[in-house]
């Protein structure tokens, strides 16, 4: 742990410091706050910070504007199928390039190294017109397909694949266990915390994923949850209180997910920031 | 180890994340190249057009448009999206009774998705019973359009892109200067060094790698920015919000130009390719690694 230079000097916090903090927390404040608001307080002027009158109208109209049990169903099986499939293929490259010795390792690597920087909106174009020759548009295969690698987790995988030490490599050879043996036993276990990191950012890019469903999706039976949130808004008239009933719902899970998983969750967007 | 052997293996190892890759990443990349000098409406088959899509997008003032908003915007977020959460950075550089949750308190808009953050603002913001409006009305101002306003509309999706994005840029600063040994701001302040000039001579130039890294990484992902955009006013009023990843989607999807979305699609892999190696090139000279 490094102290700073005013560590010692100034124990107490600022009070502009929690005044920013929560400033920086109002907007959730208000949603939850207008959420149970009627349609006149909500739109009312001046406007009132607590409902004066709460009622739960809108997630009542929320629950049957939208089929919720399905959108989790959808939102959560890509996800959990994508992130699963992520992890084990970035492990198991990660692997070889850390481990093995093999033909054109450098070349495949710098492939890898190369799809990194080819951001999504590049190839949206192309991906769509082939999701269309393989009959996948409009389903959740085609919309998880695309996220089944991450050419930055088997990066990040190959890091922490080299960590591991020489000697307990040896010593398994010499027991006689195989690559595999040694991959289920050894590498994965010793690299849970570049698992976890890696699990992090993939859930959080599955989960809230909405340009390419946006292009692949069309039956609200299929939306995921971001895509059908965003389709709770009319051209002109929006009921906002039930709106925001909507993304109170959608962020509740993964506010408490936070709460839970903080310190690994700010851990894993540090480690994707350092793999330049 | 024979390497015929190790060989198998790795090709055991590498096959389930290398063909994925090539199907979803290599392939589309190819073809979008490809694509690029073809006219296809998707019905019948491409046809082969040389340079002609690259000719049109020079004087396609639509694209144009798109391009210098996608520019209006980074030149607006990144100011805000930088100072702000510098400032949170050097307030948070310390232990104090609850400095984790204040931490937290910025951090919770960065894992909400893009989608949530854009209704939210755009209710906000919303012109007639929005909470900005409503309080202005009450000290008697009348506010503006905000996202149904030609000339508010590109301040109304900066504003919540850098409020979900601030405590990332503070997560990165924050380790930024963590990473500055203590002792050089001690000796300065030993010296008789004011607060200011500790900051200003010594924290920051130090935290240049920082700085320099939170600039490249926002260039790169706002060259592409697109979600909360569509979410809030679908690149309107009058395309006086409409950025390049709308414009591509707008001429593939909507129009059915996949030959010339593609052109405009390898504009701007050309200029997120020149950023980065900008970042490259300079890395070495403008850091200062100590």
């Amino acid at each position: 742990m490094s102290k700073s230079a005013n560590t010692r000097k100034s124990p107490k916090p600022k009070y502009f410091t929690i005044f920013f903090g929560f400033v920086m927390l109002f907007p959730f404040f208000w949603m939850i706050s207008s959420s149970l608001k009627n349609g006149v307080e909500a739109f009312a002027t001046p406007p009132t910070l607590f409902p004066k009158h709460p009622t739960l109208e809108n997630y009542r109209h929320v629950f049957q504007a939208l089929d919720w049990p399905r959108l989790f169903l959808n939102s959560i099986s890509v996800t959990v199928v994508c992130v699963a499939l992520q992890l084990f293929t970035s492990a198991l490259a990660g692997y070889a390039f850390a481990r093995l010795n093999f033909r054109f390792k450098n070349i495949i690597f710098m492939i890898y190294l190369a799809t990194m920087m080819i951001p999504m909106q590049v190839i949206i174009v192309p991906l769509f017109i082939e999701m269309r020759q393989l009959n996948l548009i409009d389903s959740l295969v085609g919309l998880g397909l695309p996220s089944i690698v991450t050419a930055f987790g088997v990066f990040l995988m190959r890091q922490a694949m080299f960590a591991i030490p020489r000697e307990l490599e040896e010593a398994a050879v010499l027991d006689g266990a195989s690559h595999i043996r040694m991959f289920f036993s050894i590498a994965l276990p010793l690299c849970t915390p570049t698992l976890a990191a890696l699990a992090i950012l993939s859930f959080m890019s599955v989960w809230n994923a909405y340009l390419w469903p946006l292009i692949v999706i069309f039956s609200p039976e299929k939306m995921t949850l971001p895509l059908a949130l965003s389709n709770l808004h009319g051209e002109n008239l929006t009921d906002w209180p039930m709106v925001m009933a909507g993304t109170t719902i959608a962020v509740i899970p993964i506010a408490l997910i936070y709460l839970i998983l903080q310190k690994q969750i700010a851990q894993s967007f540090l480690t994707a920031g350092l793999k330049g | 180890m024979t390497s015929k052997r190790n060989g198998r293996t790795a090709a055991l190892f590498i096959a389930p994340s290398f063909i994925p890759l090539l199907a979803f990443f290599v392939l589309p990349m190819i073809a979008a190249a490809v694509l690029s000098f073809t006219s296809w409406d998707l019905l019948s088959p491409p046809h082969w057009i040389g340079f002609a899509n690259f000719k049109q997008l020079i004087h396609d003032k639509e694209f144009l448009h798109s391009l210098i908003n996608t520019l209006v915007f980074i030149a607006g977020y990144l100011p805000i999206v930088y100072f702000l959460g510098l400032s949170a950075a050097l307030a948070l550089n310390r232990k104090f009774k609850g400095s984790g949750a204040m931490r937290a308190m910025y951090f919770l808009p960065v894992i909400t998705s893009w989608v949530i953050v854009a209704l939210l603002w755009k209710w906000i913001l919303n012109p007639s019973g929005g909470l900005v409006n409503s309080a202005l009305h009450v000290i008697g101002i009348q506010g503006p359009g905000w996202w149904t306003s030609k000339s508010w509309s590109m301040v109304s999706v900066i504003i919540p892109s850098a409020w979900k994005d601030l405590g990332y840029v503070m997560l990165l600063l924050l380790a930024g200067l963590q990473a500055i040994p203590p002792e050089y701001q001690e000796a300065a302040a030993i010296d008789g060094a004011s607060k200011r000039q500790v900051l200003f001579k010594i924290t920051l130039p130090l935290l240049t790698p920082a700085t320099f890294f939170v600039v490249v990484i926002s260039l790169i992902n706002n060259f592409q920015v697109f979600d909360q955009i569509w979410v809030m006013t679908a690149g309107g009023p009058e395309g006086s919000t409409n950025v390049v990843v709308g414009e591509i989607v707008r001429n593939s999807f909507d129009y059915g130009h996949m030959g010339y979305a593609s052109a405009l699609s390898m504009v701007l892999f050309l200029i997120i390719m020149i950023v980065t190696g900008v970042q490259i090139r300079l890395q070495k000279r403008w850091v200062n690694y100590e």
